[in-house]
């Protein structure tokens, strides 16, 4: 029997001579599209590179007065959603799509409460006036190159929360996919292919949370 | 390559199978098509919209240069329309112009496929390119921008012009390159009919695979510039501004690595359409096909390594200037490589000057012209000489204009048949061509001359004493732009009364003709099997029979 065999309508393509073909196919685009998006951040880690390395003193200073607590538990939130999406995708591939959904709805609510922790920092920082540019007006941190920094924090922070909300988007789509029941042992490539959208956009936090927090 | 039975029955005259023209008239059998042939078309239509629109900008431009002082518009008019021509013309036409037209459309034909890997991203790309190009027209009505399309901070982040929604719609347009670039390496790394390995890839395929990878590598860092822009300038961030402590020199940085290779996305499917036409019309197989398609590679590679010759006086260092300069020289000896192949593979072939081959010829005089004033531009010392002169300007062009707007204009005759099934005037075709390389000519040598002794781009007012080769030049461009017409006027005709044309009129044993002429939907009855290279005229297999004109 061929693998196609019991495949759901509209899955295998006019255009590719197996499922197999496809998926690679899919998974080809899928990295290329996932270095596309590390090119973009790219550009930013370029540019906080070149401020660290001109205002050293102003990035440490700021570094200080972030809240490294939120910061933590938001490194924690995003890693546990990494497990739980991939939890998904393995029990989508043993044939249990409830326990697949459920697993999706638990990386939506850590999502979730990854961009609440966000919020709250981000209210603080306007509460003290450290905003980037021309609206900086932090107290605590005055030396050259202070509204630099956060210049690159709300700049990195604020596209990887785009980023999250996009995957957010992407997973429920995914989620309403999964209880349709179009996910299983014979075919998981459209769930995985999320997963490793929502992967991409933890493992970015994961180089701006040493880079804004710790270091 | 084989013929399967159906494909050659079809062929011999037994009922066809209706072609992708007539599968579906209506208005939204297009709008909505997954066939990579309409999406190839509706690009088509629209790079050649935009490439009358740049072009009526260009030559406003030349107008008013036809006197030195102030003529015709006002100073800010002219940075505005210098900057609409730069954008519309490089954002709109040469990044898209060959490879989401003409590789959308024969790419998947040249590998014996049914479709694009992503049919549905396919059709986004063109309603990307259709929302990018809106939003910056948008801008452009409203006002404008008179940055040049180069939106060097900090002026592009603080003049009171319209800057903010054309940098977004070249934000969209980016993603719409994108999509294209990764749609063409999955295509060619998954759809390869059996028996098509790499090294029998017709060579046009290799010229826009070594595109996609700089389309995908290199615009998103041009999508994260144009954004941090944006955001300077609706709420001062300040990361290019060095009243906040920024830095303009990283924009540049940021800036350049993207567009400099983004002139290989413009010239690399010029030199992928020159090698498979100069096979075509010399009827011989490719010289040194390896070293073409490497030589693609190559470019590429080390395109995304060149950019800071952009910065030579930026305040880069002498040691960096050095660098860069030798590496954008390396450019110089991959173009060599094809160059020499392209010629060899003309030596005694049989060639059949119809017009494809008049711009052939037009291409290889100016991409030797073009690459070697760009060799003399990598050299730090001249270019401290001719930096920002109209020496640039005319360099710029010689490629841009010279190698791949006549690389798609030859693509466009020699495909023509392909996508349409019609031919056009022959004589009305050489009569253009003939006008559009005088008049490219006349255009732009004045230019180079101007550069030399000094004459700075992208100024409104100069002295008297340029205004005789500013006119020459003016009058050059009025040629070019009579040319330009007079294709847009034979082709419409050909399309609409034109004779039919024979399946494989010019008895090409390139790929892409193996099948009907316009093909039918599904390109293929069935996925041919791949058992020769590209342009092999020595047997006398399908497809194609060889005659000889």
């Amino acid at each position: 029997m061929s693998p196609e065999a019991g495949l759901p309508e509209g899955i295998l393509a006019h255009h590719y001579s197996s499922l197999e073909r496809q998926n690679e196919a899919m998974r080809l685009g899928m990295w290329l599209f996932l270095a596309t998006e590390i090119l973009l951040f790219a550009g930013l880690f370029t540019g906080y590179a070149v401020y660290r390395y001109q205002f050293p003193l102003a990035f440490a200073e700021g570094s200080r007065h972030l809240n490294i607590t939120a910061g933590t538990l938001n490194t924690i939130v995003l890693i546990t959603s990494s497990f739980t999406v991939a939890l998904a995708l393995h029990f989508a591939r043993i044939d249990k799509p409830r326990a697949a959904a459920i697993c999706i709805v638990l990386t939506l609510l850590f999502a979730l409460g990854f961009l609440g922790i966000k919020a709250v920092e981000y209210i603080e920082h306007f509460q003290e006036h450290a905003l980037p540019g021309k609206y900086y007006a932090f107290e605590e941190v005055n030396i050259a190159g202070a509204a630099m920094f956060y210049t690159m924090y709300f700049l990195m922070t604020g596209l990887h929360g785009l980023h999250v909300v996009a995957g957010m988007s992407v997973l429920s789509w995914l989620l309403w996919r999964t209880l349709q029941g179009r996910y299983s042992s014979l075919y998981s490539t459209g769930l995985e292919m999320g997963a490793l959208y929502w992967h991409l956009v933890d493992l970015v936090w994961i180089f701006l949370y040493p880079l804004l927090y710790l270091i | 390559m084989r013929l399967s039975e159906t494909d050659s029955a079809r062929l011999a005259g037994s009922p066809p199978a209706p072609s992708y023209l007539e599968d579906g008239t209506t208005l939204m059998s297009w709008l909505n098509t997954r066939d990579h042939k309409r999406v190839g078309v509706m690009f088509l239509v629209a790079v050649i919209v935009s490439f009358f629109l740049g072009g009526i900008f260009a030559l406003s431009l030349r107008m008013k240069l036809l006197q030195p002082g102030p003529f015709l518009m006002d100073a800010l008019g002219y940075n505005r329309l210098f900057t609409l021509h730069g954008v519309v013309m490089i954002f709109l036409f040469l990044i898209p112009a060959i490879p989401s037209a003409f590789g959308n459309f024969v790419l998947p034909l040249m590998i014996g496929a049914r479709d694009v890997a992503f049919p549905r991203l396919n059709l986004a790309s063109f309603y990307l390119y259709l929302a990018g190009a809106a939003i910056a027209i948008y801008g452009m009505v409203h006002g404008g921008a008179d940055t040049g399309w180069t939106f060097y901070t900090p002026y592009s982040s603080t003049t009171p012009t319209q800057v903010l929604p054309i940098l977004l719609g070249v934000f969209i347009l980016g993603f719409s390159s994108i999509v294209t670039g990764l749609n063409f390496i999955v295509t060619v790394h998954t759809l390869r009919a059996p028996g098509l390995n790499w090294m029998k890839m017709p060579l046009f395929v290799w010229g826009i695979y070594a595109t996609s990878i700089i389309q995908v590598l290199a615009t998103p860092v041009l999508g994260i510039t144009v954004l941090i822009v944006s955001v300077e300038r609706f709420a001062g961030f300040g990361m290019f501004d060095p009243a906040r402590g920024g830095d303009p020199v990283l924009f540049q940085h940021m800036f350049w690595f993207y567009s400099h290779p983004a002139v290989y996305i413009m010239v690399l499917p010029a030199m992928g359409v020159i090698s498979e036409t100069v096979c075509a019309f010399a009827r011989k197989n490719p010289f040194g096909y390896k070293a073409i398609a490497m030589s693609s590679i190559g470019i590429a590679f080390v395109g995304f390594f060149t950019w800071g010759h952009h910065l030579f006086v930026a305040g880069q260092s002498t040691f960096d200037a050095g660098a860069f300069g030798i590496l954008s020289m390396l450019v110089g000896i991959f173009t060599a490589i094809k160059i020499f192949n392209w010629v060899g593979t003309m030596y005694r072939g049989a060639i059949a000057f119809k017009t494809p081959f008049a711009y052939i010829c037009g291409f290889l005089y100016f991409l030797v012209f073009g690459g070697m004033t760009g060799v003399a531009l990598a050299t730090t010392s001249l270019d401290i000489h001719w930096h920002d002169t109209y020496f640039v300007v005319a360099h710029f062009h010689f490629i841009m204009v010279g190698a791949s707007v006549m690389a798609f204009l030859a693509a466009l005759h020699y495909w023509f048949p392909k996508m349409f099934g019609k031919t056009y005037h022959e004589g009305w075709g050489l009569v253009a061509a003939s006008l559009i390389i005088l008049g490219f000519n006349a255009t732009f040598v004045p230019q180079f001359l101007l550069g030399n002794y000094g004459m700075p781009r992208r100024y409104y007012q100069y002295p008297e004493h340029f205004q005789a080769l500013n006119v020459a030049s003016t009058a050059g461009s009025t040629l070019l732009g009579f040319g330009f017409v007079i294709i847009l006027i034979y082709l419409a005709i050909a399309l609409r009364w034109g004779q039919r044309s024979e399946q494989n009129p010019w008895g090409s044993k390139g790929f892409e003709w193996m099948t009907a002429s316009p093909p039918p939907t599904h390109n293929f009855d069935e996925i041919p099997t791949i058992t020769q290279m590209p342009h092999d005229y020595r047997t006398h297999e399908p497809p194609g029979v060889i005659r000889v004109t």
